[in-house]
């Protein structure tokens, strides 16, 4: 569709920009009073509101033509170009919705004692999510710069609320570290894509042919650069470091949103700034996606830490969308747009389903860490009979997570599955061989995903509590339910109503692929058919309907014609007389299978106690190889080249007034 | 495509698939089972060959072929397990699940150098070099990974018959001459190994031959290095 | 949707769940005449889960509503799996709702929902049989979604009643690459359904117990409804192995006479298939739980080693 310039009439941008100011006006109050708790108890609700808006401003600019605009802020030659489009709108969509269900979390969840006062934690949330609003409709290379490092230091802010503590500082610092690594990468892209014009306005962009390896030196920083912020391997260490270190709706927001902006760089850049893309880029990208999945799911397999452990997660759903993303380019590369139509699908179907299903995880153990005050899932345990509405919505999120019909994750598993199915019509015949193991490690990586899942639920919510402290936890507050219930209503209407979503999503494939997947398929409101209905076909809302209407009809003859007496008694565990909560698995020990097929992947430290020990203690921990190989490396090079460079500083005045003296005779040495 | 083309096809498979499961054997007298095994599905392949090619001497090679691998080898190598008291552990360099996905990516690799060659070759069952390169290299895996001699000796006579099942199959057989010289190849071999082997037995009392390393020279110990790593030197071992 | 085809639905279902627990009493006659001692009668299961029903549950006192749900929702999962795997004719109406990756979606969920219920005690055994399970199903799920790969290639779709279309009713052919898939799905079905050599469906001794240590704290109508939904899990998967490997005989559209006729051959087919497993599981030993990754890696290596066959010759 062509673009349509202001007019001056109020559109979707203009909404757009008025949410953004709003939330920064909402943040600018939360100053007045700081320390005033209910400052988060009014105006977290007024930008949950904002949020919604701007998800509804979102639809409406999902269908439309794309609009531009140009503020006259920045700087005189450079002012700031915004533009909406379905892929901005799309993933406007996804913030508004999941930073609405998170900040209403929020206003009954920050409380007097995070470590930072209330009011400036408003702000920095609010800018947070101002930010990230800009990153998404930014239109030139300077203001998205702009709107990505205020996302990185509001970001930044939020991490290290606790700032007192060491380990969260130094979790902050890394995160910062990191996040500047890939801003590098995100310049030295943009640089490339420019192509020597000057001009570093996306519009300039498109209308650029990159020659030679240019396209492939651009990709690839894209790769890196948003690829960090992401969470790819090998740039992926910041991710359990600071999701546990920040306050868990910061975490939610973070792994909910902030990485999915990653995920809308790497799509902005690959197919709309770039103009034709190599098919092996594709390929690539899909084996890093896979790596990053695998390496995802089995480091949380090994955590004892409940955030570790969903960080950890987060980093393999990242990887599963990129390696969705890396199919997609290699179908489009080939010529092939319908099926990377399907590929590109499962991708953003992928994000959005994270979106809601992860924030609803990280918010239930936000509600199990204020109520019990313990991180650790040695120190959990039944926790259903003392937070049932957690405990029931937390359930709805790990079926949903674990890939399982009828909820949200099994659709875009189910769409990415189906798109690999398709690959034998490649013409590269060795990426047509090659497609069965990656095939074979994205299932792999689903399944895993299960059993981390299953261990996560089971250790904390059921079984016998395992510390005596936890009969005084109390279930979540009524904001805090709000919140929780609505992200699992949306996984729910996700999964049961996947063509709806599908045909939202298809005017992003209609802008970046210029194919759309509605006319090729045979999908009616209630079944899925993206390609033929002889060829594949799900349908969630029948699945349901049978499943539960087979389970009433179950339980009302056995109850008919038998009864449905029950007693309650001591449980029997084969006979065994005594019963301790310390007998059941703690997660060490669930994960311990795992643990034992994949040990070279991990760094194991294992303390085991003898049996003469008068004090055994057992010490396990999984460290990340990638820190001995790569990180510790380069951190001494670094330190190295710093003390040559530090061999300048000399102290003495003398030795300054003589550097400043050759440079001078230097340079007038070359001038003449 | 005939139902011979189909069979050969078939046979192939069952081929690729015998010579990954001796990959992930781990007791000697199912692998020699195996072996004999894939010498049948070999007979049986080279007869279809011959039935649908009308060269009917091939159907000497199918007698050699049978006489040989499924009979007089398997035999052999039975004697020879039991006169050597094989113990039955897996013993490799790597565990078996790494044997087996470093198996997949070679099986991948050799499925990608047949393709071009398959399309010069004027056959219908050209598609079945792939298969019968990949079970070369199989095999040759084994020989690699395995410690034990038994297995190492398998391998090498697993490779023939890849090699074997690629002239069939993709050429329709070769000279008697050259196969008579590729049999002879083998058998000779065997009796040599099965020399070797005793004579390793006799000096190691055990045929792994981890035992062999201990036969290279030492070096000369560098200046600086304590007198304690000279004392452990690979000779100081216990055998 | 025609009624005819609503008809066949709905009896396919019927018949899987009448004869599912018969299944299992002929696995367990075959198994006592290899070790040529004198099997129960073949209705036995059938007696047992009456019994059950008749009894009163006993729930520990600390189960959550989890562990009261979960029999229902197991049972429900198998149920519409039954519905959509095509014993008796390909005329499922219901085959258009789920395909084959939702089927092990349906088995996924199952199997979730029964480690969750295991652990919702807080026993040793529970959370054992939890991580055994979860365990056995991370390295089984895959392999069973191969194989079921390498027959859509083959048929072009991943919905199961066209698959049976493509190579029952299709032009005849020796397909290699269902050779391995075969074999993968042999060793996957052994797995998946506690059989020797991953597990001894009639052991009770904590080190060997995968299955049965879910079960232990379940009684009356609940176990009678896990034992029906174990009985019911081996029947879709013979009936999935007979479809995918033995197609013969289903058959096509929803015409009385042919389901009719259909039905002895699957009969015959499922009998056969019950003496083999018999077979299997009396010739082979348990392995220890920490070889079950190298049988399972094995099984899904062939998989991908079938996917990969079919690439290269077409078939």
């Amino acid at each position: 569709m062509a673009e349509v310039p202001d007019t001056g009439t109020f559109d979707a941008l203009h909404g757009v920009l008025a949410i953004v100011v709003a939330w920064l006006a909402l943040g600018a109050i939360c100053m007045i009073r700081p320390r005033d708790l209910r400052v988060v108890r009014v105006f977290f609700p007024a930008g949950a509101i904002a949020g919604v808006l701007l998800a509804a401003f979102a639809a409406i600019a999902l269908a439309d033509a794309p609009r531009l605009m140009v503020l006259p802020l920045g700087l005189p030659d450079l002012p700031f170009h915004v533009r909406i489009d379905a892929l901005s709108a799309f993933f406007l969509l996804l913030l508004g919705c999941a930073s609405a269900c998170i900040s209403l979390f929020s206003s009954g969840y920050f409380r007097s004692e995070e470590g930072t006062s209330p009011g400036l934690v408003g702000l920095h949330y609010h800018v947070f999510l101002a930010a990230m609003a800009l990153v998404l409709v930014a239109d030139d290379a300077y203001f998205f710069m702009v709107a990505w490092e205020t996302m990185a230091l509001a970001s930044f802010f939020l991490v290290t609320t606790d700032h007192r503590k060491e380990e969260i500082r130094r979790a902050g610092y890394l995160y910062l570290l990191i996040a500047h690594v890939g801003a590098i990468a995100i310049l030295l892209c943009f640089g490339a894509l420019q192509g020597g014009r000057g001009d570093y306005t996306f519009d300039a962009m498109r209308a650029v042919t990159l020659a030679g390896s240019w396209p492939s030196i651009a990709f690839f920083l894209a790769l890196a650069g948003f690829g960090a912020k992401a969470g790819l391997l090998p740039l992926h260490v910041w991710l359990p470091e600071a999701h546990p270190a920040a306050p868990s709706p910061v975490s939610a927001l973070m792994s909910g949103v902030m990485l999915k902006t990653a995920i809308y760089g790497l799509l902005r850049v690959t197919f709309d700034l770039l103009h034709v893309q190599a098919w092996w880029w594709g390929v690539v990208a899909l084996a890093l996606g896979l790596l990053t999945a695998l390496f995802g799911v089995i480091f949380a397999a090994v955590q004892t830490d409940m955030k570790r452990l969903l960080a950890y997660s987060s980093i393999e759903n990242i990887g599963i969308i990129v390696a969705a993303i890396g199919l997609a380019i290699v179908f489009d590369a080939n010529g092939k747009p319908l099926l990377g139509a399907i590929a590109l699908t499962a991708a953003l179907y992928h994000a959005l389903n994270h979106a809601f299903f992860k924030s609803l995880l990280f918010l239930a153990t936000g509600s199990v860490l204020h109520s019990t005050r313990e991180r650790s899932l040695g120190r959990l345990g039944g926790l259903i009979h003392r937070m049932p509405w957690v405990a029931w919505l937390a359930l709805l999120g790990t079926l949903a997570i674990a890939g399982l019909p009828p909820l949200n994750g099994f659709v875009s598993e189910w769409l990415l599955l189906q798109a690999f199915l398709f690959t034998p019509t490649l013409p590269q015949s060795f990426v047509n061989m090659l497609v069965p193991l990656a095939a074979a490690a994205l299932v792999l990586a689903v399944a895993l995903a299960a059993y981390v899942m299953v261990k996560f639920y089971g250790v904390v919510f059921l079984g016998r509590p395992r510390e005596a402290e936890l009969v005084h936890a109390h279930d979540a507050g009524v904001r805090e339910r709000a919140g929780l219930l609505l992200l699992a209503i949306g996984c729910v209407l996700l999964g049961l109503f996947p063509v709806n979503v599908i045909a939202g999503i298809d005017h992003v494939n209609a802008q970046l692929l210029k194919t759309s997947v509605k006319p090729a398929g045979e999908s009616s409101w209630w079944l899925l058919a993206p390609v033929a209905l002889e060829r594949s076909s799900y349908s969630p809302l029948i699945v349901f309907g049978v499943i539960s209407g087979v389970v009433l009809v179950t339980i009302f003859v056995v109850h008919r014609v038998w009864h449905g007496r029950v007693r309650r008694a001591p449980a029997w565990t084969c006979g065994f007389p005594i019963l301790t909560a310390r007998m059941q698995d703690t997660a060490e020990g669930f994960g311990q299978p795992i643990r034992q097929v994949f040990e070279p992947f991990f760094g194991i430290e294992r303390h085991l106690p003898s049996p003469s020990d008068t004090a055994p203690v057992y010490f396990m921990r999984a460290s990340d190889r990638l820190w001995r190989w790569l990180y510790m490396p380069i951190a001494r090079s670094v330190e190295a080249a710093a003390r040559v460079a530090g061999l300048l500083q000399q102290g003495r005045i003398g030795v300054y007034l003589g550097y400043s003296f050759v440079t001078l005779i230097a340079l007038l040495f070359f001038v003449q | 495509m005939t139902i011979g083309a189909q069979l050969i096809n078939l046979f192939a498979a069952i081929l690729l698939l015998l010579a990954f499961a001796m990959l992930s054997q781990r007791r000697v007298v199912s692998l020699i089972d195996l072996f004999a095994a894939q010498g049948l599905v070999l007979a049986l392949s080279t007869a279809v060959v011959a039935y649908t090619t009308s060269q009917p001497h091939l159907y000497q090679s199918v007698a050699l072929t049978l006489l040989l691998k499924v009979f007089l080898l398997p035999w052999l190598l039975y004697r020879m397990v039991r006169r050597l008291d094989v113990r039955w552990e897996f013993e490799g360099l790597v565990n078996i699940p790494t044997t087996m996905l470093i198996g997949i990516v070679l099986v991948v690799f050799a499925f990608n150098l047949a393709l071009p060659i398959s399309e010069i070759a004027s056959t219908v069952t050209r598609s079945t070099l792939g298969i019968a390169i990949a079970s070369v290299m199989l095999s040759f895996l084994m020989m690699i990974v395995r410690r034990k001699a038994i297995p190492q000796v398998i391998g090498f006579l697993a490779m023939e018959n890849g090699l074997f099942f690629a002239a069939t199959s993709a050429t329709y057989g070769m000279p008697m001459v050259v196969e008579l010289g590729i049999a002879l190849d083998v058998l000779v071999g065997m009796l040599i190994l099965g020399v070797f082997f005793f004579q390793i037995r006799e000096q190691f009392d055990s045929l792994d031959l981890k035992n062999l390393e201990q036969l290279r020279d030492e070096r000369m110990p560098r200046p600086g290095v304590s007198r304690k790593a000279q004392a452990v030197s690979p000779e100081s071992k216990q055998p | 949707m025609s009624l005819g085809a609503l008809g066949s639905q709905l009896l396919q279902v019927a018949v899987a769940l009448a004869l599912a627990p018969l299944l299992v009493g002929w696995v367990t006659q075959c198994r006592a005449w290899l070790s040529n001692r004198r099997a129960p009668s073949i209705l036995l299961p059938y007696r047992t889960i009456h019994k059950l029903f008749v009894k009163d549950a006993v729930v520990a006192d600390n189960a959550s509503p989890i562990f009261r749900i979960a029999p229902y929702v197991v049972f429900g999962a198998m149920t519409c799996a039954a519905a959509i795997v095509p014993s008796l004719a390909t005329a499922l109406p219901f085959g258009a709702a789920a395909d084959a990756i939702a089927l092990v979606g349906l088995f996924a969920l199952a199997r979730v929902f029964l480690a969750l219920a295991a652990m919702d005690i807080g026993t040793a055994f529970g959370s054992l049989g939890a991580r055994r399970e979860m365990f056995i199903g991370f390295l089984a799920e895959p392999a069973l979604l191969m194989v079921l790969f390498t027959a859509s290639l083959i048929s072009g779709s991943t919905s199961l009643p066209t698959i049976v279309d493509t190579l029952a009713h299709g032009p005849l052919g020796i397909y290699p690459s269902l050779a391995f898939a075969g074999v993968a799905f042999t060793m996957v079905s052994l797995a998946e359904n506690a059989r020797i050599p991953i597990d001894n469906p009639a052991t009770h001794l904590e080190l060997t117990m995968i299955h049965e240590a879910m079960l232990l704290e379940y009684s009356a109508r609940h176990l009678a409804l896990l034992e029906w939904a174990s009985a019911l899990k081996l029947f879709n998967y013979s009936c999935i192995g007979l479809a995918l490997f033995v197609p013969f005989g289903v058959a096509e559209g929803a015409n009385a006479l042919a389901i009719i006729a259909a039905a002895p051959a699957l009969v015959a087919k499922l009998a056969i298939g019950g003496a083999g497993l018999a077979l299997i599981e009396t010739l082979s030993a348990k392995l220890r739980i920490f070889r079950a990754p190298e049988f399972l890696g094995t099984a899904f290596l062939l998989a991908v080693l079938g996917m990969l066959v079919n690439l290269l010759l077409g078939s």
